[in-house]
């Protein structure tokens, strides 16, 4: 399906306080506990703390790279300025029943769909980006909102992080420590300069930077090396998605341990467990999803390759789906 | 029941302190995943070898240990070192002369000392990220072995060592 749909619409609150909303032939609604989603060729449902954690991280990141499962029949594709809204698409028993659907729509006709949606459902007290621990319920009827914390998106460093004009680095008056990184040294690094060269020579300290990270998983850029981005996250408890590149990205594990779970990308077929720990570097290969379950508040380098040539490329075989071979 | 806060440690593994995860395949093979451990990388180099540990198209990633001090190297674009073990001091300088070429990929070693003007140093820890500027000079300094991790672009001294390094 390519066509672009732009057919949107919300409707009054429901008996549980909730609007619903229609994206093209999808329709979204909420009730107390669960989400409920039909289209022309079946219907789903998802407990709603699982689908506002997905929901978040798809607005939060621009709908990333490739494809967003929320679970294992929603999701999007990203096709950057257009993105596709599927059901079953990379589910193997859907396929072959030939109950998939997915419709195409306009960037900025799903974002904003996506957004009030979020706005609608994130109840006061709940924040879609914290650790469990760390935040209320989603459920019950409809209880106020929690704007400040649905707006944040990721950081995007032009060159890197503390530069003149560039992203700040955190202070206790923005970013106070989480609990679980209390015994991360913050001394800075120690940095003397000659007259002339105040934007060139630069340097600060990423571990204390991530202590201070109010959210998890939220791959936010601090160095910029042409089209290489250092992407580092905090993670605590699971990634609330499953992320099937459209390329390879790659890991490297700075603190603690995550172990991911690996399935083939159109199938969903289980693949392979990886453990990592810290300074255990892996790469994530173009055909499979992933999703990472930490226990510890821990530190993880992403690092993508952000061309716009690359998807083109794996998708036509003409970029491998593993970064190295020997 | 106690009342007091649970107190966490991070783990931050060291060239002297690190333990390895690994795949475990249901069905696949390993070395999709081209998996290894910096630490352990480092621990195997030369002082100053830069050892990729991960690669996409030209970009790469670069374990290097650092030990004493480095030769003076000149790069193209920006580069970003990030200590992962011990202190290095990074010396930035600014060459009279253009040492390489703008459009190439990685550093290159600098003959000798560069002719121009210091632009400062850093002294940099575990966890501090330095930025290499693109144009200009840079050598590194560590009393005692130090592990670097280097952002950059696949060039003329990018070692390549997969099957020596990585889970297979
Ligand atoms: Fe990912």
């Amino acid at each position: 399906m390519t066509d672009t749909a732009t057919l949107t619409s919300v409707s009054e609150p429901n008996e549980h306080g909730y609007r619903s909303f229609q994206l093209g032939g999808f329709t979204f609604d909420r009730d107390e506990h669960f989400v409920h989603i039909e289209w022309p060729t079946g219907r789903h449902v998802t407990p709603v703390e699982d689908f506002l954690k997905a929901l978040m991280r798809d607005i939060a990141w621009n709908f990333f790279y490739g494809t967003v499962n929320f679970d294992s029949v929603i999701g999007t594709v990203n096709h950057y300025g257009n993105v596709d809204l599927f059901a079953g698409r990379f589910n193997d028993a859907y396929r072959k029943a030939e109950l998939d659907h997915m419709e195409n729509f306009d960037h900025d006709v799903i974002m904003g769909a996506f957004k009030d949606m979020l706005s609608d459902w994130t109840n006061d007290g709940f924040d879609p980006f914290a650790a469990p621990q760390e935040t209320g319920s989603p459920y019950g009827v409809k209880h106020g909102d929690n704007e400040a914390a649905i707006t944040r998106t990721r950081v995007t460093a032009q060159r890197m992080v503390g530069l003149p004009g560039d992203e700040k680095i955190r202070t206790d008056e923005t970013h106070p420590i989480n609990r679980m990184f209390a015994d991360v040294d913050q001394s800075e690094p120690t940095i003397e300069v000659e007259p002339g060269y105040e934007n060139d020579v630069a340097s600060f300290n990423l571990f204390a930077y991530l202590s201070r990270s109010d959210v998890t998983w939220n791959p936010s850029i601090v160095s910029v090396c042409k089209e290489s981005l250092y992407c580092p996250t905090t993670e605590e408890f699971i990634l609330p998605i499953i992320h099937g590149n459209d390329r390879v990205e790659w890991f490297l594990q700075l603190s603690d341990e995550i172990t991911w779970r690996v399935e083939d990308r159109e199938t969903g077929a289980p693949r392979a467990t990886v453990v990592m720990k810290a300074g255990d570097v892996a790469a994530m290969p173009a055909d499979i999803r992933h999703q990472g379950y930490s226990s510890k508040r821990s530190m993880l380098l992403v690092w993508e390759n952000g061309s716009a040539e690359l998807p083109d490329l794996i998708a036509t075989g003409q970029a491998p789906t593993v970064p190295v071979t020997w | 029941m106690s009342d007091t806060a649970p107190q966490y440690t991070t783990v931050f593994a060291s060239l002297e302190n690190f333990e390895k995860g690994g795949v475990d395949v249901i069905n696949d093979d390993p070395k999709n995943y081209v998996f290894s451990n910096v630490f352990e990388v480092a621990s195997h180099a030369k002082p100053y070898e830069k050892i990729a540990v991960a690669k996409n198209m030209q970009y790469v990633l670069e374990a290097i240990r650092a030990e004493g001090t480095s030769e003076w190297r000149a790069t193209p674009h920006d580069e970003f070192a990030l200590v992962l073990d011990g202190e290095v001091t990074i010396e930035l300088f600014d060459p009279d002369e253009t040492l390489v070429d703008p459009e190439a990929s990685g550093s290159v070693a600098v003959d000798g000392d560069p002719a121009g003007k210091p632009m400062g140093q850093v002294v940099a820890g575990q966890g501090h990220m330095t930025m290499l500027p693109a144009g200009r000079c840079y050598r590194f300094t560590s009393d005692r072995p130090s592990v670097i991790l280097l952002q950059t672009i696949d060039g003329p001294d990018t070692q390549h060592r997969w099957a020596d390094i990585c889970l297979s």
